[in-house]
């Protein structure tokens, strides 16, 4: 899968709303899950 | 002793994540050519269905616990469904809010109460239900009861999920990949969503693993190991 330039990568087809949507909300979601691990993991050591 | 372990447990699978992941991402956009019907919109289906597998799977396992817990009466079980519990709301979430933004240009729609998304939805109210249960009973090991009980009659909705698809007439699509047919998709999409299903996998046990080690610190504090793990008994006779 060739897409040519990082614009036509990012462009998505003219799907870009909802695959950027989709992935970016499922990385952000994971990333304060992490967080919120590791709040969790030093308050229990305390 | 089960804490240490888990401790050395947590980066290796972490890791493991972190590598399928980017190999699945790699493949997702990379090496999977673009859908003939649906153009690139569907490539949500490298975190879509793995997500709702996960969230799934998860489910049944938390349900296990909690069989365990009830019947054998061990702490560590009711523990162990705690700390699932999270990471499949998580991942329950992340599969009905992806399938939303797939829906929308595929079907024209963000959301239709249809079977399998309505079970999928059910599933994410008892997730939060059960954490919120739990959370609302002081008595750890009667909090742990009660959670079991309500895990253990929300497992009858997982199979309703599976097979919706084949017992009603959804507007989802039935399953592209079973164990007992060829999959109905290109090869190179297959490999991608299996990569990234590992990657839900292997995260979902370094997440689990990481929370149920905070759990034990927090429940157990009054014995002498745990505030040497913590540091906190350092005048010990």
């Amino acid at each position: 899968m060739s897409w040519g330039s990082l614009e036509n990568f990012l462009h998505m087809g003219g799907y870009a709303v909802y695959v950027w949507g989709a992935y970016g909300v499922t990385a952000l979601c994971i990333c304060l899950e992490i967080v919120l691990l590791r709040k969790r993991a030093q308050q229990a050591r305390r | 002793m089960f804490f240490p372990l888990a401790g050395k447990l947590i980066p290796w699978f972490s890791l493991l994540a972190g590598a399928f992941a980017l190999s699945g991402l790699y493949v997702a956009f990379f090496v999977a050519p673009t859908d003939a019907q649906q153009g690139e919109a569907y490539r949500i289906i490298f975190i879509h269905v793995p997500a709702a597998w996960m969230s799934m799977f998860l489910y049944l396992v938390m349900a296990g616990w909690a069989a365990v817990g009830l019947v054998l009466n061990t702490r560590l079980s009711g523990m162990m469904a705690s700390a699932l519990a999270p990471t499949g709301a998580l991942f329950t979430f992340v599969a009905l809010w992806s399938g939303s933004l797939w829906g929308r240009p595929t079907w024209g729609t963000w959301w239709v109460w249809d079977a399998r998304l309505t079970s999928e939805l059910i599933l994410l109210f008892l997730y939060l239900g059960f954490i919120a249960l739990k959370s609302a009973i002081p008595d750890p090991s009667r909090a742990d009861r009660a959670g079991a009980v309500l895990a253990l009659l929300g497992v009858v909705n997982v199979p309703v999920i599976y097979f919706s698809v084949q017992w009603w007439n959804t507007l989802h699509q039935g399953a592209s990949v079973s164990l007992t047919r060829a999959p109905s998709m290109a090869m190179t999409m297959l490999a991608g969503m299996l990569l990234m299903a590992l990657a839900a996998w292997m995260y979902s046990i370094a997440a689990t693993l990481s929370r149920l080690r905070a759990i034990i610190l927090e429940r157990e504090r009054d014995l002498e190991w745990v505030q040497l793990q913590s540091g906190s008994l350092r005048t010990a006779p």
